[in-house]
This record gives C-alpha cells, sequence and structure tokens, in this order.
C-alpha cells in the first residue's frame, strides 16, 4: 500500500508517511499546551498528517505534490478518459475493420491462393507430363511390339520361302540323282553285256595265239561264262 | 518531484472541452497518449502494406506478422467461427501493445496504467461477448453457466461459482494489465531513482549507483517483454471469452 502513498520529493514519501501514522496515534494521548481545545494534531505534523481519523484517507489524498488522490484512481479524470477511449478505440476499430484488416488480408490470403494456384498448376503440369509420358512409353511398347511382330512375319516367310526352295531344288536334284543312276545301271548292263561278248573275243583270240587253233564260240563262250560265274 | 515514481501516472489536463451532465471533459495526456496510438497504429500498419508485395519487405513482414499471430491466436482459442472478430480482436491487441510500448518512452503516459482504461477494455470485451452471445443463442447463452455433466444436486452451487466467475472477469482482466503496468513502472523509476541519489553521494555512491543501473536496464527489457506478454495475455482471454460466446454449451 506504500506505493499508493502520495508525497513530495526524493525518497521521502515513504519516510514521511511511515512518520505521519506513527506520530499521529500519540498526539491525542500527548500533554498539551494550552493551543487548540479538542482533538489537536501534532504541531509539526499538522501539514503532513491531519488527524489520527484522517490517517488513512491522507494515504489517498495527498498532502503535498499533487492535488487529489493516486493519479489512476483519480475519479474527476474517468470522465474523459472514457470519453477519449471510447472515440480512440472506435476509431481504431472501424480503421482496422475498414482500412487495414482488409488490406493486410489481401495480402496474406492473396499469396496462399497464389500459392495454392501454383501448386495445383504444377500438379496440374506433372499430371499433364505423366499423361505425356505414359503415352510415349505405351507407343514405345507398341512399336517395340510391332516392330517384333514384323520381323516375326518377314523371318518366317523367309523361312518359308527358303523351304520351299530347297524342297524344290532337293526334289529336282533327286530326280536327276534317279535319273543319272538308272542311266548308270543301263550302262552298267550294258558294259556288262559286252563284257562277255569281249572276253570271249579276247579269250578266242588268246586260244589261237597259244595253240593256233581257233576254238569254237560255244566253247569259249561256256569257259567264259564259267569263268565269269565263279 | 523528479524522482517520484507516482508522478508519471498523472493525469494533466490541456484544454477542457466542456462540461455534460456534471461531468468535465478534457483533453488530457492520456487522450494524447490514445490519439498517438491510433495514429501510429494506423498509420504503420497501412503505410507498410500499401505496396502489397507479394514477398514481403521487413516492414511489410512486421505488419504480416501482427496479423498473423492475432489471427492464429484467435483461431486456436475460438476457431475459424472466431474470425468474425478478428478486426476486433486485433484492435484490442495492438491498442494494448502500442500503449504498453508507448510507457517505455521517457515523458510518455502508458495509458494501460490507468485502471479506468483497462476497465474500458476489459468492459468492451465484456460488452461484445455478453451482446453477441445474446445475440446468437438467445437464453441458451446462459447455458454457459451451468456445465454438462454436473449432477443436479450441485448445479446451483456450481451455477454460483460459474456466474461469479464470469462477473470476475472483467477485473481481473483489467487489473491484471493495469497492477503490470503500473508495478513495472514504478519499480523501474524506483530504480532509476536510487542511480540518481546514489551518485549524488560523491565517488563511493558513483560505484554504488552501478548496482541499480544494471537493475535499471534489466528492469526495462524486462518492461519490454511485459509490454508485449501482457497485451498478448490480454488477447488470449478475449479470445477465450468470445468462445465462450460463439459456444455457449462447454
Amino acid at each position: 500500500m506504500t506505493f499508493f502513498l502520495d508525497s513530495g520529493s526524493q525518497m521521502t514519501w515513504l519516510v514521511t508517511s511511515a512518520s505521519a501514522q506513527e506520530a499521529a496515534p500519540p498526539a491525542p494521548a500527548a500533554p498539551q499546551p494550552d493551543s487548540a481545545p479538542p482533538p489537536p494534531p501534532g504541531p509539526e505534523a499538522a501539514p503532513h498528517a491531519p488527524s489520527p481519523t484522517d490517517a488513512t484517507h491522507s494515504a489517498v489524498g495527498a498532502p503535498e505534490g499533487h492535488k487529489g488522490p493516486f493519479p489512476p484512481f483519480d475519479t474527476h479524470t474517468f470522465p474523459s478518459q472514457i470519453f477519449w477511449f471510447v472515440i480512440c478505440f472506435g476509431a481504431l476499430y472501424l480503421l482496422m475493420k475498414r482500412l487495414v484488416v482488409p488490406q493486410i488480408a489481401e495480402i496474406v490470403e492473396g499469396r496462399a491462393a497464389k500459392i495454392a494456384g501454383d501448386i495445383s498448376e504444377a500438379q496440374r503440369l506433372r499430371l499433364q507430363s505423366d499423361t505425356a509420358l505414359s503415352a510415349y512409353e505405351k507407343a514405345l511398347a507398341d512399336a517395340r511390339a510391332s516392330s517384333h511382330q514384323i520381323a516375326q512375319a518377314a523371318t518366317d516367310k523367309a523361312k518359308a520361302e527358303a523351304d520351299a526352295r530347297r524342297h524344290a531344288i532337293e526334289a529336282e536334284l533327286a530326280a536327276k540323282l534317279a535319273d543319272a543312276e538308272s542311266r548308270i545301271g543301263a550302262i552298267k548292263t550294258k558294259a556288262l553285256a559286252d563284257v562277255g561278248a569281249i572276253a570271249e573275243e579276247a579269250a578266242g583270240a588268246v586260244v589261237h595265239a597259244l595253240i593256233g587253233q581257233q576254238p569254237s564260240p560255244e566253247e569259249v563262250s561256256a569257259a567264259v561264262s564259267t569263268v565269269r560265274g565263279s | 518531484m523528479a524522482n517520484d515514481p507516482i508522478h508519471q501516472f498523472q493525469i494533466h489536463e490541456y484544454f477542457p472541452l466542456g462540461q455534460f451532465g456534471g461531468m468535465e471533459f478534457h483533453f488530457t495526456n492520456s487522450a494524447l497518449s490514445m490519439v498517438a496510438n491510433v495514429a501510429v497504429v494506423t498509420g504503420f500498419l497501412y503505410l507498410a502494406t500499401t505496396k502489397k508485395s507479394l514477398v514481403p519487405g521487413r516492414v511489410q513482414s512486421v505488419a504480416e506478422l501482427a496479423y498473423e499471430f492475432v489471427a492464429s491466436t484467435l483461431k486456436s482459442s475460438a476457431g475459424t467461427e472466431g474470425m468474425r472478430f478478428f478486426p476486433f480482436v486485433f484492435s484490442l491487441f495492438m491498442f494494448i501493445l502500442t500503449a504498453n510500448l508507448f510507457g517505455m518512452f521517457p515523458y510518455f503516459l502508458t495509458a494501460t496504467s490507468q485502471i479506468i482504461i483497462t476497465f474500458a477494455l476489459a468492459m468492451t470485451v465484456m460488452l461484445v461477448v455478453v451482446g453477441y452471445g445474446f445475440y446468437r443463442h438467445g437464453a441458451h447463452f446462459l447455458g454457459l453457466f451451468v456445465p454438462s455433466g454436473v449432477p443436479g444436486a450441485v448445479i446451483p452451487l456450481v451455477s454460483a461459482i460459474e456466474v461469479i466467475s464470469f462477473l470476475s472477469r472483467p477485473i481481473s482482466l483489467s487489473v491484471r494489465l493495469f497492477a503490470n503496468m503500473l508495478a513495472g513502472h514504478i519499480t523501474l523509476k524506483v530504480f532509476a531513482g536510487f542511480v540518481v541519489t546514489l551518485a549524488g553521494l560523491g565517488v563511493a555512491g558513483i560505484g554504488g549507483a552501478i548496482v541499480p543501473l544494471i537493475m535499471t536496464v534489466a528492469l526495462t527489457a524486462l518492461e519490454f517483454l511485459v509490454a508485449f506478454l501482457q497485451a498478448y495475455v490480454f488477447t488470449i482471454l478475449t479470445c477465450m471469452y468470445l468462445n465462450d460466446a460463439l459456444h455457449p454449451g462447454h
């Protein structure tokens, strides 16, 4: 409560209030000269603390320095302060509501909207690039598959063609082979048939040269066929 | 007078405005402080954001920071619905913060060290809470005083406690801010007074004056913290009370 006490200068505001309260109670009991009759305050205490009954009141009602009580509790200033508070706070509220808050809100929310818009735009673009990428990959896979198919078909066709040609050549070769074999067979039989006649002639000639006689063809032929048959 | 720690709260009447209903109205240093407060807050916030840069500069960042700080406080306490009170809560926060910070300048009156101003602020909050609560919920707003899940027998007792706590809100709200600003400024002034007094005592005194000087510097830093903190406390309590007005059913 000492802070609410109020007095003149320096640190005396603490000291005077303490001494005033100490000095006041003994004042009535103290032997007094002949001056004031009923409740006389101490002579030198008078300017500071008016009377014992007034002691608490004097704590608020300042003895000197200020006129009036502790400033924040001075009701005299209240109407003016309330009046100006209402004007100032009302003006501040209106200025904030009409002018400042919309302006800052525009900035803050504009930025938030811009960021959200940018994010959604980026997302849209990413989605777009994703679809483009998947389309490209699909096209690539398609191309790869179709190229594979084409290559397969070409290979198959080439293989079939080659097979057919091979078969034809093989057949031709087989025919030629058979032809040649039959010709060889004919030649061989003819040659083998000729071999007897030659052998007979040669044998006849050999015999004639050896013995000077011409053997009969039947004998020679028989002898040759005997030798050939063995 | 120079060392009187109370003198800084003195209201000076600059010129009279007249009388009304037996009351005198003056333009005082308290009024000057509030007018300057409104001018500084509006001027700063408006000029800082006129450019509307997408990438904010330093000044615009401060304005946006204040905006988003109050917006997040309000949203976390009263939900998105509470944003309808944003201009009010934002005005309240900026007004108290600026008034508190004005107090850190020598020779400036701290408007929030006047109990009548903090009480008027608290009553404004309570009027908004009660007014909106009844406007929005009608008689259901009184459900605020009947917490759900309480056995029937103790409802009268609990309701009485709730009513008392509700009625004490404007007092606690205003006295907390007032007492913090008042006590802080008195302490600061007393320690600063020690420096002057001790320094006047000669060489030894000058040496001894260093201790209260360090205290004064430390207290000044603390007072800046308190200036911000009390504005925040007032704001967040306002948000909680507004949440009661929006959702009285607990």
